[in-house]
């Protein structure tokens, strides 16, 4: 089945989704070419093809600095939201409970709270236990945000399981946790991948709450704010260019785990 | 309650009883298993025939009564802990590894080495005719080779006693006959207990040694499938087997086996042999097999009863007549196409059904 039978209305309907594709890429797209541009403005027609940008981010410390808080709080965010988001899945597949679904409403929750909120609210709290300011406290605050994520897509993934697998493996002379390690967690590995770089990547974006709690140590995204209120310098193309590349990987090699593991699940 | 184990039993249930909350799956369970027999537990789905296999696997603890395993009371010991592996309905192969590492499983969750696993594995992958499939994934065997993949996985530690919980419901007809004979002759090899859960009564008769039939979470009889099929206890395992004409009435005369019983239809002779003490006015309800009835032309004053013929089942060899009694009750009466060609057979017409008092069967638990 491929297409609209009515040719017109099929025609209208792909120049629909181009349409909306180029309002969402569009933006990021002149990002891309401007931040390649010697022009200090973005302003028609464009200069001469440059990699300065690129070579004064790579010689900014402050640049760096930014970036390698942003890898070391993404990655290990990364695995504490993933861990946490496990467990949550979990505990909602294996167990029945009284107040279960209020258990899974709070559990996902943090991402439907505007993030002004939370940002003010997890600064309220990290600095009345002395946090605030810290690269921990945004992991911690990062940590809470994407954990929901990680949670979702491997409840998804374990709802894909037939229930007896688990009990099968008991039966066969595996107790709870030789179950854990050899049956549940080989089965939910490509979602246990998929929600690493997820939640890796909303955390390499999340601006907000990073900026709230950040104090001294800015990630990027943080230090991108910096940079516009000095002054619009084509830099921050040539760095959003580069976080939209990093970002969108992740969330490629996610949909890809995501998609082989749903092929083979009977 | 003083045990008596009876050596050649591997199993024992005591008065088990399973409740899951408020909802009693299991009632007061008695039996035993013997060593080495082929025990079929048969009964329509909610009769409590799987809760009872999983009591005995392990994956539900009995909220009552004591389950002895070879001589030892396993209440509350972990399924991991016993031996009791069990072929499951949807099979639960773990689709995340080989045909061999799948058979291989239990042998490393019980610390076995790897070479010795992998031989133990390729061997009873032999024995059932699978090796070649042995690096295969899961997703890429048949029906039937998954069947044999879940054996084989089950029995690969060599256990006293195998537990299947409708392990052929999902083949196709020919397959199921297939496996049943592949079951049926691994069962006599391997001389190890068999308990094999099922709603099908051809399965369970064709292979079982002994059947247990169970109703609403109680055992309605336990036999031989010749004892059962030829003397049904009551009126549930009589209508469950579904192959007899069930007739309800009162004895009027008795001399000796001879009894009279007057029905609904009107007055039967019944050769109660094996029947329990009646005595005259007491209820009785007895049972004449399809293929036992008699058919003939209707009309005439001919003796017993006259009926109206509804439908017709084309049965291999045979055809299964069904007919409505003028109280509209339905009997059925099975028998050779040749013979059913004497008779006018189409819907409507009305035919006289009897058969001899010898071939009565007097439902002892009515």
């Amino acid at each position: 089945m491929t297409g609209n039978r009515n040719r017109l209305i099929n025609a209208a309907l792909k120049l629909h989704i181009a349409a909306c594709v180029i309002f969402i890429f569009a933006p990021i797209l002149g990002s891309f070419v401007f931040s390649l541009n010697s022009d200090r403005f973005p302003s028609l027609p464009l200069g001469h093809f440059s990699t300065e940008w690129y070579r004064l981010i790579w010689e900014d410390p402050f640049v760096w600095a930014g970036f390698f808080n942003t890898v070391v709080v993404g990655l290990i965010v990364a695995v504490i939201a993933t861990v946490l988001g496990f467990g949550g899945a979990y505990t909602d597949f294996r167990y029945n409970f009284f107040g279960k679904n209020i258990y899974l409403a709070l559990a996902l929750l943090p991402p439907t709270i505007p993030v002004v909120i939370m940002g003010l609210a997890m600064l309220a709290f990290l600095s009345r236990v002395n946090l605030s300011g810290s690269t921990i406290s945004i992991i911690i605050a990062h940590g809470v945000m994407c954990s929901p994520f990680a949670m979702a897509i491997i409840r998804l993934r374990l709802s894909q399981m037939d229930p007896d697998l688990e009990a099968a493996s008991w039966n066969l002379g595996g107790n709870e946790w030789a179950t854990l390690r050899h049956v549940i967690i080989p089965f939910t590995k490509p979602a246990l991948f998929a929600a690493l770089f997820i939640t890796m990547a909303v955390s390499f974006d999340e601006f907000a709450v990073a900026w709230f709690v950040s104090g001294l140590n800015e990630t990027l995204p943080v230090k991108i704010l910096g940079f516009l209120q000095g002054q619009v310098s084509p830099r921050i193309n040539a760095i959003g260019s580069l976080a939209f590349v990093s970002s969108i990987t992740l969330i490629i090699l996610a949909q890809m785990l995501l998609r082989n593991s749903s092929k083979d699940k009977s | 309650m003083t045990m008596h184990m009876n050596t050649d039993a591997i199993v024992k249930l005591d008065g088990v009883v399973k409740q899951f909350g408020t909802f009693t799956a299991v009632e007061r369970v008695d039996f035993e298993i013997g060593r080495g027999e082929f025990l079929a537990i048969m009964g329509s789905s909610g009769c409590g025939k799987t809760t009872t296999l999983r009591m005995l696997a392990g994956l539900d603890d009995p909220t009552e009564g004591d389950i002895w395993l070879d001589g030892e009371r396993v209440n509350g010991k972990a399924t991991w802990d016993r031996d009791t592996p069990m072929v499951w309905q949807s099979l639960a192969l773990f689709p995340f590894l080989t045909v061999q590492e799948n058979v291989e499983f239990s042998l490393k969750m019980r610390g076995v080495g790897k070479t010795e696993r992998i031989a133990r594995a390729r061997n009873w992958l032999d024995k059932m005719q699978i090796l070649e499939f042995a690096d295969r994934n899961i997703s890429q065997l048949s029906g039937g080779q998954r069947q044999r993949v879940a054996l084989a996985r089950a029995l690969v530690t060599e256990p006293k006693i195998l537990l299947l919980d409708e392990p052929l419901s999902a083949l196709d007809a020919h397959l199921k006959v297939r496996m049943q004979a592949v079951l049926s002759s691994l069962q006599k090899d391997l001389g190890i207990t068999f308990v094999y859960v099922t709603h099908s009564m051809s399965e369970a008769f064709s292979m079982a040694d002994r059947v247990v039939i169970m109703s609403r979470g109680k055992i309605e009889q336990i036999g031989s499938p010749q004892e059962i099929y030829h003397a049904p206890r009551n009126r549930f395992v009589a209508e469950f087997l579904g192959s007899s004409n069930i007739f309800t009435g009162r004895l009027v005369e008795k001399s000796g086996d001879d009894w009279l019983v007057e029905t609904v239809h009107g007055r039967f002779a019944v050769t109660a042999s094996n029947a329990p003490a009646k005595s005259l006015g007491d209820a009785v309800t007895f049972t004449v097999s399809a293929e036992n009835m008699h058919i003939s032309p209707g009309g005439g004053d001919t003796p017993g009863i006259r009926a109206k013929v509804v439908g017709e089942e084309f049965v291999g060899a045979t055809a299964i007549v069904f007919l409505e009694t003028e109280t509209g009750e339905e009997l059925k009466v099975q028998k050779s196409h040749v013979e059913l060609t004497s008779v006018n057979l189409h819907p409507g017409s009305t035919l006289n059904l009897h058969w001899e008092s010898h071939s009565c069967h007097v439902l002892p638990g009515e």
